[in-house]
């Protein structure tokens, strides 16, 4: 197990690497904004490619659906707004950076050596708490999804500081990029005029089932990949999915821009609700073995929900699953509401542009 | 070599931990800073995700190890190893720094866009996002308010 | 007779493969926008119905492969679209085909002179 040669593992390990390597220099090298964003959406693939290698399914998913989703419209929507697609490139310039970096990055490596080796099961970072979690989160928890586990329980306090970071972006997108476009005014599409036909009948197919997607990996998240922030981000994506076949009008109409920030912030309100509602039965702040006072839990048939002998894992299954809402209605409406934010302000532009 | 082989996911990750610093550094458009800074980030979480790989592991998702799933994974592996660093008859990947990176991965989307629209701000102001436009111009402004103090 | 299918199914997914590599090199060889949409949507349709095939073969008959099928479908209905809405935006923002440009057959192929020139519709 100590010699990773011939393993199809690394090999796969290896060629992916390098494949990040050479797009990561292709976004030094290129002068085109453009290309560098596509190739940070391709490069966001390879990485959620090589995270499946690596066993990080849960981490996979949410590569792939923010890193060549939400970040490329919101790159490609500042380039729009800053109408520059070309860098200017000075040469000379880079001679001192260029050094600085070499040398940051021969610390690094030399400073590599001292790091366990690749895939060592007995390194510090494997063998103490990562292992802990792994043997009692079935009997703690009764979550079969440790990541989700250790994310809504274990760790959830620090979930909801990350949290409330989501949503602050949310408030400061909205305060530096206006507050999303007016319902009234936000241009529709005229859906008989064009020629995206094809286009609009087969998104009318995949948004209902986006959505149901996005559903099913939210309410399976401690079943098996998945969660709140996965799930967020995929319902985030039907909406600007619609948003941009058929007109900003129509999806203001259906998820306003006012509502999506009032549920950003219900979402951080949720879960910290059920952080105080354990707090009044007795126990920690979001320690959800105290969710349900003793008189609920005399009440659950036995054995409805994993082992009977362990009534505090309805708790925890509940907590889970509350927290895991919050989670969602902040990522979600966060994420639409950056979107609004971005969108609106290109529509007053355009305005500005045409007016003047 | 072989110290290639065990560190080469080290190395690559600071190869492109360099390539995102040196976007940061070189480049005076604030938008592709954004971009080096989302590069240097994402070399953060492969770092991680680096140190998190148990050889011969399975994602963090308890199975039973009696199971035709549990049976083939459990088979491919030498039976001491399993029994020295499994649980339950079965390898499983480290799943802290899974937690911490998927939190990461989406926070660090939220605060791009927040890094994009002080840019898109910038522009609006000083027409340009280009850093060193922006110094000359606002040097110009301060030295027209100068003399009027 | 699994030693058969097993056969079968990595056969598939080679050749699924090497479609994939032959619809590559096709973005990377070929003169325009349009022809390498089409080697780059031969690779999204033709490679990865070959590959699911070739996976259904050599998983265990059962739930596997009916989530494969779904994934198929799901290929089906997304790719060509997007090959589809790549076309369509070349063409409004006025890419036009090489074949049948007078500039690329008079033997003045550089990129400019296959779009110079001619207004839109």
């Amino acid at each position: 197990m100590t010699t990773p040669f011939l393993d199809a593992n690394f090999a796969l390990n290896v060629a992916l690497l390098l494949m990040l390597l050479a797009i990561a220099l292709a976004v030094v090298r290129t002068r085109s904004l453009l290309a560098a964003i596509l190739l940070m959406g391709v490069y966001s693939f390879v990485v959620a490619a090589w995270l499946m290698v690596m066993d990080a399914a849960d981490v996979a998913f949410t590569e792939a659906v923010v890193g060549a989703g939400i970040s490329t419209i919101v790159l490609l929507g500042a380039i729009l707004l800053t109408h520059g697609e070309v860098v200017r490139v000075n040469w000379r310039l880079q001679v001192v950076p260029a050094i600085l970096v070499l040398v940051v990055g021969g610390v690094l490596i030399y400073a590599a050596g001292g790091l366990p080796n690749f895939g060592d099961p007995a390194s510090p970072a494997n063998s103490h708490v990562g292992r802990i979690y792994l043997e009692t989160t079935y009997g703690d928890i009764g979550a079969p999804n440790v990541v989700t586990a250790v994310l809504a329980s274990y760790r959830g306090f620090d979930t909801l500081g990350e949290t409330t970071v989501i949503f602050a972006a949310c408030v400061g997108v909205a305060l530096m990029l206006g507050f999303g476009p007016r319902v009234d005014t936000a241009p529709t599409v005229d859906v008989m005029g064009d020629h995206h036909v094809v286009l609009r009948v087969i998104s009318k197919m995949l948004i209902p089932l986006i959505v149901l997607f996005a559903l099913y990996v939210q309410f399976h998240g401690d079943l098996g990949a998945g969660g709140g922030f996965q799930a967020g981000v995929i319902m985030a994506v039907a909406v600007i999915l619609h948003a941009m076949i058929f007109g900003l009008g129509e999806t203001t109409k259906a998820f306003r821009p006012g509502v999506m920030r009032s549920i950003s912030a219900f979402g951080v309100v949720l879960y910290t609700g059920v952080g105080i509602v354990c707090l009044v039965n007795g126990g920690g702040f979001l320690d959800y073995d105290f969710l349900f006072t003793p008189q609920v839990e005399a009440m659950i048939p036995p054995g409805l929900l994993g082992d009977p002998d362990k009534p505090h894992h309805w708790g925890q299954h509940f907590g889970i699953l509350f927290i895991e809402l919050g989670v969602l209605l902040t990522v979600a409406s966060t994420m639409v509401s950056i979107f609004y934010g971005f969108a609106g302000r290109t529509i007053e532009a355009i305005k500005a542009e045409r007016g003047s | 070599m072989s110290w290639l082989a065990s560190h080469f996911n080290y190395v690559i990750v600071v190869a492109l931990m360099m390539a995102g610093l040196f976007i940061v550094f070189s480049s005076g458009n604030l938008i592709k800073r954004m971009i080096g800074l989302a590069l240097f980030q994402s070399s953060t979480g492969l770092f991680y995700i680096s140190l998190s790989k148990v050889s011969g592991a399975t994602a963090a998702i308890t199975l039973d190890a009696g199971s035709v799933d549990g049976k083939a994974l459990a088979s491919q592996l030498d039976p001491a190893y399993v029994q020295q660093f499994g649980v339950d008859g079965v390898v499983y990947a480290n799943p802290l720094p899974h937690v911490l990176i998927l939190t990461a991965i989406v926070v660090g989307v939220a605060t791009l866009a927040v890094g994009l629209a002080i840019a898109v701000r910038v522009r609006e102001a000083y027409g340009t996002v280009e850093a060193d436009e922006i110094e000359a111009l606002s040097r110009v402004t301060a030295e027209q308010a100068e003399p009027a103090r | 007779m699994a030693d058969a299918l097993h056969w079968v199914g990595g056969g598939l997914v080679a050749i699924g493969a090497i479609w994939s590599i032959m619809g590559a090199v096709g973005v990377l060889r070929f003169p325009d926008v349009y022809t390498r949409i089409h080697a780059a949507s031969l690779t999204d349709t033709g490679g990865a119905t070959l590959m699911l095939l070739g996976m259904a073969f050599l998983a265990e008959p059962g739930i596997v492969t009916l989530k494969l099928f779904f994934v198929w479908a799901f290929v089906m209905l997304t790719t060509p679209t997007a090959s589809n809405a790549l076309a369509s935006a070349a063409y409004s923002s006025g890419h036009r085909p090489r074949i049948g440009n007078f500039e690329f057959m008079r033997g003045n192929d550089s990129p400019e002179a296959a779009t110079k020139g001619e207004s839109r519709p």
